[in-house]
């Protein structure tokens, strides 16, 4: 594993855009909360905000370009032709797809670890400007609050995951297109499918299923039994999704030519 | 070789590649399979207490548009010309809130900003029958009203003890007019209103209503949430005068639309107490357009899914070209490269609006039929209107491939082209109906993104005469439908331009 490891690492590290890509996630994901940070407002003393997922809203634009490090990391070997030199190198298949699946965990983790960190600083100089004051009910938001860590945390750990399932993914399609369009298709159209159900209890279980809804739960730290779902059991919905991408791309990449 | 060659060739190539064509099909198939299922699976229950009742039929104003028309109606019968003259001296009501212990109702003493007492001359005392109305409203001063949808201000003071209001309303044959007056000597005109083929015997009189107190929570599943809870108001009128050809000039009461508790007896009624020449007029509900009922752009669901495979097919078709090589064959054919550019977006624009024309036309008529023998009711519109909403989730289909393609170019790659696509195209929409965003920023990004297209599936308008929850979520854009459709256009013919800008100055 540690000899596929070092290749992966070598391939990734020596052409431009991952390391492009993983400045873009921390990028996207700061700007996105610091926007969110600064649109919301909080007028009064009870006004039912969650200042920790405000705080953290730039995860759900930061995740697309997760998807799309994942996607060109997996998919960019089978438009070159590349796939076929790294599986006669590393003949152990599934081997070669952890240490893959591994090393795209680990960068999505620092760069998930860097944007959130840099969210919740930016939303913590932001968001008192905003009503979100002491006096209201806010204190600053600070990693030393139970809660708030849990939910840092917690969406670095969805970060991972959503590049765990998008390498799934991509590896069961091998077209990036393809791989691009149905990672981003689960997970930002699954919450408005949920959200034209008009049975509810139908809407509740398909909320529950879906990644990110279920994943990002982990990020409520306010009204929690109004959630159809607790933090880590939603954490583990979204894990679950990885696994069985994951699985699934294994299984094809074992079963199939390249 | 002319455009019709390089349209023929291009056409050549997205028809021989068969994922391609599977994705267009995988497009109409996903518009009419959404939409039907989405269709077939809602059901709607109305219980009248304990008891399950079938659910009443939208009632129809006279232009065929769906209202509600609920209030309280102290009328004389009006025969020819005529005319009535009153002074509304207060507004006073209540208003009942969220509880704030579960179970217990919290009523408060208030009165809306809509609602409204006043007089007015109606076809009949038919619920969508065709009136004029000169009134007081809580917060908007004298307003003109007529058929539901047509709404004139008058003067922004409404009444308040001590500072009394004068009404007068006259019908001349099709024209009735309002006027108002501080002091009923000095009159001032609100407003005309034509009602067109009004029968010579009307109904003349006063009335009063008060609309649900609409608020806005945050929903746990994403988006937000509105209900509506009930409010009431009382009007005090005195000085009523009539003229014309009243019958005999008798009052009759009519709490036009109350619906009936299961004992029989009128749930939330209305009512007149008449203290010599003072009528104290009780009314609740609303004259005005029907902004509860689904729209029929709600069966495109499955549109926006769609969205993903026309921009997954619609960059392949460009950048498959760079993968294979197969571009310098291409360009080699066809020298002048933006215009084989141009054919390529014109290709991939019409066989998306094919097929996402044959989706859109086959699910809105069929799905509002299946959702009709459900007992659900969407908001009829014209068949202009649902023309446009059809076309339209076509046409948003159309440009967003033509979007979508010129990414392609952009990129030469397909995984950033196909991601960049749904974050300009998809992610807006999905983050502006369905997160924990103000309603304001959803606002801003429905219209500065490409997702402002949208907004030309939207069928029936705002209107500022009523209070709904006018949001993204419930299918309202904050630019008009022409108006949103145009951005989605600009973006692409800009990025269609500097596509064609790159393959000219780059090597291929």
């Amino acid at each position: 594993m540690r000899r596929e490891l070092h290749a992966e690492w070598t391939k990734l590290r020596t052409v431009a855009g991952p390391g492009r890509l993983l400045l873009g996630i921390v990028v996207l994901t700061v700007a996105g909360s610091a926007a969110a940070a600064g649109a919301m407002e909080c007028p009064s003393a009870g006004c039912g905000q969650d200042a920790t997922r405000i705080g953290l809203f730039g995860v759900q634009l930061g995740q697309g370009l997760v998807a799309l490090l994942a996607v060109l990391a997996v998919c960019g070997e089978y438009s070159t032709g590349m796939i076929r030199t790294s599986l006669t190198a590393m003949p152990r298949r599934m081997t070669a797809l952890a240490a893959r699946t591994a090393l795209l965990a680990g960068l999505t983790s620092v760069a998930g670890a860097l944007g959130v960190l840099g969210s919740l600083l930016v939303a913590r100089l932001l968001l008192p400007g905003n009503g979100f004051t002491p006096e209201h009910g806010y204190p600053p938001l600070s990693l030393a609050d139970g809660p708030t860590l849990r939910a840092a945390a917690g969406s670095v750990l969805y970060l991972v995951l959503i590049a765990v399932l998008s390498a799934g993914v991509a590896t069961a399609v091998r077209d990036s297109a393809v791989a691009a369009g149905a990672v981003l298709g689960l997970i930002y159209l699954f919450p408005m499918v949920v959200l034209m159900i008009r049975n509810e209890d139908v809407q509740r279980l398909l909320w529950r299923l879906s990644p990110m809804n279920a994943g990002l739960a982990v990020q409520a730290t306010t009204s929690l039994p109004a959630m159809p779902i607790g933090a880590w059991a939603g954490l583990g919905v979204a894990a679950a999704w990885a696994v069985a991408a994951l699985a699934c791309g294994g299984l094809l990449l074992r079963a199939r030519d390249a | 070789m002319s455009f019709r060659h390089v349209l023929l060739a291009e056409w050549t190539k997205l028809r021989t590649v068969r994922g391609w064509v599977a994705g267009l099909v995988a497009v109409c198939l996903t518009v009419v399979g959404l939409g039907m299922l989405f269709a077939t699976g809602s059901h709607s229950s109305c219980s009248n207490g304990p008891v399950e009742v079938p659910c009443p039929e939208p009632v129809l104003g006279p232009g065929g548009t769906a209202v509600v028309d609920r209030f309280y109606f102290v009328s004389m019968p009006l025969d020819g010309n005529g005319s009535i003259t009153a002074r509304v001296n207060s507004m006073t009501g209540q208003i009942r809130l969220p509880d704030a212990t579960p179970g217990v109702r919290n009523v408060v003493a208030g009165v809306v900003p809509w609602a409204k007492a006043g007089l007015m001359v109606k076809e009949s005392t038919e619920q969508g029958a065709a009136y004029a109305a000169v009134m007081v409203t809580g917060a908007h001063g004298v307003r003109m009203q007529h058929d539901f949808t047509e709404d004139v201000a008058g003067g922004a003071q409404g009444v308040s003890p001590g500072s009394p209001r004068w009404l007068r309303l006259s019908r001349d044959n099709d024209t009735i007019t309002g006027e108002e007056s501080p002091d009923g000597k000095r009159w001032t005109r609100v407003g005309t209103a034509r009602l067109d083929g009004l029968p010579a015997k009307v109904r003349i009189g006063l009335f009063a209503a008060s609309p649900p107190d609409v608020r806005v929570e945050s929903n746990p599943l994403g988006g937000t949430a509105s209900a509506g809870r009930f409010t009431e108001v009382t009007a005090l009128v005195d000085q009523v005068g009539v003229a014309g050809a009243t019958a005999g000039g008798a009052w009759s009461r009519d709490d036009i639309g109350v619906d009936l508790n299961i004992d029989g007896t009128p749930h939330h009624p209305g009512g007149l107490v008449r203290n010599g020449d003072t009528f104290a007029i009780t009314g609740t509900g609303d004259i005005a357009p029907n902004t509860t009922e689904g729209t029929i752009e709600r069966t495109l669901t499955g549109a926006l899914i769609a969205l993903v495979v026309v921009i997954v097919v619609a960059v392949l078709f460009v950048t498959a070209e760079y993968r294979r090589g197969l571009i310098r064959t291409t360009l080699l054919a066809g020298p002048r490269r933006g215009r084989t550019l141009v054919a390529k977006a014109v290709v991939v624009g019409a066989a998306t609006f094919a097929a996402g024309l044959v989706g859109a036309a086959v699910t809105v008529p069929l799905a509002v039929r299946v959702l009709r023998g459900n007992r659900i009711f969407t908001l009829p519109v014209s068949t202009l209107t649902e023309v446009r909403v059809i076309a339209g989730a076509a046409g948003v289909l159309a440009v967003s491939a033509v979007l979508a393609l010129a990414l392609g170019a952009l990129f030469r790659r397909s995984a950033p082209a196909v991601i960049a696509a749904i974050v300009v195209l998809v992610v807006p929409y999905v983050l502006g109906t369905a997160s924990i965003l103000p309603d304001e920023v959803s606002r801003w990004l429905l219209r500065l993104t490409p997702a402002a297209g949208f907004a030309i599936q939207q069928s029936v308008p705002e209107y500022e005469h009523v209070i709904s929850h006018y949001v993204p979520a419930m299918g309202y854009f904050p630019l008009p439908p022409w108006g949103g459709f145009a951005v989605l256009c600009g973006y692409a013919a800009l990025a269609l331009g500097l596509a064609v800008r790159r393959l000219n100055g780059r090597d291929a």
